[in-house]
């Protein structure tokens, strides 16, 4: 490792510990605190005040279950300090049953502002319009597609997505209308490009956006004829192979050939959006996500023993931490497996590669467009 | 260990996800090979037609000689598989190890191809009911009795989604170049010699690469090639068969619960019938959908499941290298327990008994794979459940049941053996729509005449007898 990069990792883990102290207090303080965690603070048998001083001291509390987040009332989950604040709540999950609530503030603008400032300009240019090519409805992606085209001068377009129906028909075994639902769609989608919006940049799931690229070629045209150039993508679905299969075969080769260039990010309504690294054929195409810090964190666990983070390279089930004022989620362990990646110059601190729904619990999860 | 690629029209591509192929027993891995995905499938099917007009520059005599010559070298020759290359001996073993069934029904299924290939012109005289095959190639044409016939193609190509676990399956697809359409192929999981070496096979012989695609993969590979294609079969259970049902696209082919009837006339002589049921529920280990899962009579059914238990209660799992091996593993960890725990739900129906108990149990559990031996329940009325089901190893249930009533009795029949010279009751059996192949006589459900159609005509399923006018030329 270089010099620098280990100084990078120095300071980055230094923020991140520094953060964390910050971010406990106002969670536990009786004055800015919310309701669930300061009810919480009485069972545990620590001080999270005087006893979690760094990263480290997270692992003190019980791994965050993502049931706490079903049902109501949805202002315990509001920290005292943003009580007066205009509140939103994104929900997650729901095709069966009471979805898991994440109440927000601002959190959502302030990871996709900072998503915003990873983008290439040339692919992302200021100013043009956008198409969120994913699920509408009480989603948080929807409202931060917005915010992020909105913070590069752009203005958004969206469709009408379903995701909760999407699923019933994967579990129904209606496939056939789940073409039709996916046509239906893409055709918005085909519709928007094709009313004179200077649309350059979107968002899309996989599955969506190679659709999208289907059709196009069947109607005689291509993503590239449309004009968009750059996109960003996200999900377990987005594989190198599919990746190679979409750049090589559907975009045309790769961004300084075809013009498009596609940068996958990975993350959920809970811990907000990771980025990765340029990803080229010459790496084959690995995709490797590193998280926020210090407002996020992933790290990738033993899936046994789940406070054991593996060795680089190894593989484990992926752990989410999000710290910020608005939400406090400490070690959720997320459905997902990859491999721990080693730091990096543009993120000095571990990522995550090869990410794909936790093999455990792979057959009971429906992955759908979204 | 072999690397096998997607092919792409005839192109290999080595895809970046992989899946190893394992032998059932060691684990050991014994191929690699490339997953396709949805997009890709659906993007190459854009020149499915070019498939067809490649084989259109043939004449259907021309490759029906080719396919005689694949025949051979599927057979017998040493063909390229992937990076290496691929024996006869180097084929058998490896089908029977990633697959369990006995090497010497692997040797078989392999022979019985390769005489579907060598009969191609006499079999799709008798699909086409001897329709002259330039109709085919050109769409219409004069039939020979002054009357224009028009057989319009309803796609370049034809998909199948192969299963894992039936070798004999192929035979279904094999005539498909000849009719001069292309193939596309979604091979099973731990299946993919069959039909990796038809295609190096048929290369060889001369047959376009162009004509084919292979695409190995998870079971969004299998949607996209239905999805994508005009004619595709399928091969699965029933629920596959239910969800497909009245989609003229798709040929689903599941369970078989094919029967053996015997007439009031001659039950008495059940004894002269014993073989034939053996070989009908044995054969091929019990594996096919033509192998007989019901034996039904009026009466002597408690004797009759007696003798078939005494005859094939005490067989015994052997290994697959074993020439007497008549039994083939259920590679799927825990499945033969699975199995094992649906027929003793069947065996709590009152007056249900389990025949062949005394043979010693039945599931044979090893450390990666399971076996399940020979099971002879019998059922005393049609109303008790086992006398509808069909399981992947030698399992029947003799059921007893009133000859008035049997027909409209034993539901779904594949292969129907009606042993009875009553002629009012062959002629109900002649006109019972639930039967599709019916052998009237003592003809074992395994023994097919390969000259009659199996399950759904090809021709019907790829071609549309259609009106055509033509303006007489002067």
């Amino acid at each position: 490792m270089s010099k620098s990069l280990d100084e990078a990792q120095r300071r980055a883990k230094t923020a991140l510990d520094d953060h964390v102290a910050e971010i406990v207090a106002w969670h536990f303080h009786e004055s800015t605190g919310c309701p669930f965690w300061l009810e919480f603070k009485n069972k545990l048998k620590f001080d999270p005040l005087k006893d979690v001083r760094s990263f480290a001291d997270l692992r003190k509390f019980p791994p965050f279950e993502d049931e706490w987040l079903r049902g109501g009332p949805v202002r315990r989950w509001v920290p005292k300090a943003l009580a007066d604040r205009p509140l939103y709540v994104f929900e997650t999950g729901g095709t069966t049953g009471i979805p898991k609530s994440r109440i927000a503030v601002e959190d959502f603008r302030i990871d996709y502002s900072l998503f915003s400032d990873t983008l290439p300009e040339q692919y992302f240019p200021r100013g043009a319009n956008w198409l969120m090519l994913g699920p509408s409805g009480p989603r948080r992606l929807r409202l931060a597609v917005e915010h992020l085209a909105q913070q590069r001068d752009g203005i958004c377009f969206c469709i009408d997505l379903d995701p909760r129906w999407v699923i019933k028909l994967i579990k129904k075994g209606w496939m056939e209308q789940l073409e039709a639902y996916k046509r239906h769609c893409v055709d918005q989608a085909l519709t928007i490009l094709g009313a004179g919006h200077d649309v350059k940049c979107m968002f899309g799931t996989p599955k969506l956006i190679e659709a999208l690229c289907l059709a196009l070629e069947e109607r005689g045209s291509s993503l590239k004829q449309t004009g968009i150039t750059g996109i960003f993508s996200g999900g377990t679905e987005f594989t190198p192979q599919w990746t190679r299969f979409c750049i090589e075969e559907l975009f045309g080769g790769p961004p300084e050939v075809s013009g498009i260039y596609m940068t996958p990010t990975y993350g959920n309504t809970l811990m907000g959006l990771a980025c990765s690294k340029p990803v080229t054929a010459a790496d084959g195409y690995k995709i490797s996500y590193y998280a926020p810090q210090p407002r996020a964190v992933v790290e990738v666990v033993d899936f046994d023993d789940t406070d054991r983070v593996v060795n680089y390279g190894a593989t484990g089930r992926a752990r989410l931490t999000t710290l910020t004022k608005e939400f406090f989620m400490p070690g959720f362990l997320e459905r997902d497996e990859g491999e721990r990646e080693p730091p990096c110059g543009q993120y000095p601190w571990d990522g995550i590669s090869g990410t794909r729904p936790f093999r455990r619990l792979a057959e009971a999860t429906t992955v759908g467009v979204y | 260990m072999l690397k096998l690629p997607v092919i792409r029209w005839g192109q290999p591509y080595d895809s970046l996800e992989v899946a190893e192929v394992n032998h059932f027993a060691t684990g050991e891995p014994i191929a690699q090979v490339s997953q396709a995905g949805g997009g890709i499938i659906k993007r190459d099917m854009r020149l499915a037609q070019r498939a067809r007009d490649v084989l259109l520059g043939f004449t259907s005599a021309e490759l029906i000689a080719m396919l005689g010559k694949a025949a051979d070298l599927y057979e017998h020759g040493t063909l390229p598989m992937g990076d290496g290359k691929q024996s006869p001996d180097d084929f058998v073993h490896q089908q029977s190890a990633s697959t369990g069934l006995p090497e010497h029904m692997c040797r078989a299924n392999m022979a019985k191809n390769s005489f579907v290939l060598k009969n191609m012109a006499k079999i799709l005289e008798c699909l086409t009911r001897g329709l002259d095959l330039k109709i085919l190639s050109q769409g219409y044409g004069e039939e020979g009795r002054g009357v224009m016939v028009s057989y319009q193609a309803q796609s370049p190509v034809l998909a199948a989604v192969l299963p894992s676990n039936s070798p004999g399956v192929h035979t279904l697809w094999l005539p498909t170049i000849a009719l001069q359409m292309g193939l596309v192929l979604k091979p099973g999981p731990q299946e993919p010699w069959t039909p990796y070496r038809i295609f190096a096979a048929f290369t060889e012989a001369g047959v376009p690469k162009e004509s084919f695609s292979l695409y190995p993969g998870e079971a969004e590979a299998g949607a996209a090639v239905l999805e994508a294609c005009d004619r595709a079969m399928i091969f699965g259970g029933t629920a596959t068969v239910e969800r497909y049902r009245g989609n003229p696209k798709v040929q689903a082919h599941g369970p078989g619960f094919s029967k053996i009837l015997l007439g009031d006339d001659v039950v008495d002589r059940w004894p002269d019938y014993l073989d034939l049921m053996v070989e009908s529920i044995y054969l091929n280990s019990g594996r096919g959908c033509i192998n007989c899962s019901g034996v039904w009579a009026s009466r002597h059914t408690r004797e009759i499941a007696e003798a078939l238990a005494e005859r094939l209660g005490p067989i015994e799992a052997l290994p697959p290298t074993d020439p007497n091996a008549g039994l083939a593993a259920f590679t799927v960890p825990g499945m033969g327990a699975i199995v094992w725990k649906q027929i003793e739900q069947d065996l709590q129906t009152p007056g249900v008994t389990h025949s062949t108990a005394k043979y010693g149990p039945r599931l044979i559990e090893q450390e990666r794979a399971s076996y399940l031996r020979p099971t002879i329940i019998h059922a005393p009325s049609p109303d008790a459940s086992a006398a509808q089901k069909e399981y992947m190893f030698p399992f029947a249930a003799v059921v007893e049941c009133p000859q008035s009533e049997m027909l409209k009795r034993i539901g779904p029949t594949l292969v129907g053996t009606v042993i009875s010279n009553d002629e009012s009751f062959r002629r109900a059996a002649t006109n019972a729509t639930n039967i599709d192949r019916l052998n009237l006589g003592p003809i074992p459900t395994t023994r097919l005449n390969w000259l009659q159609p199996h399950e759904g005509n090809l021709i019907d399923f790829l071609f549309r007898n259609r009106a055509l006018q033509l303006f007489p030329s002067h």
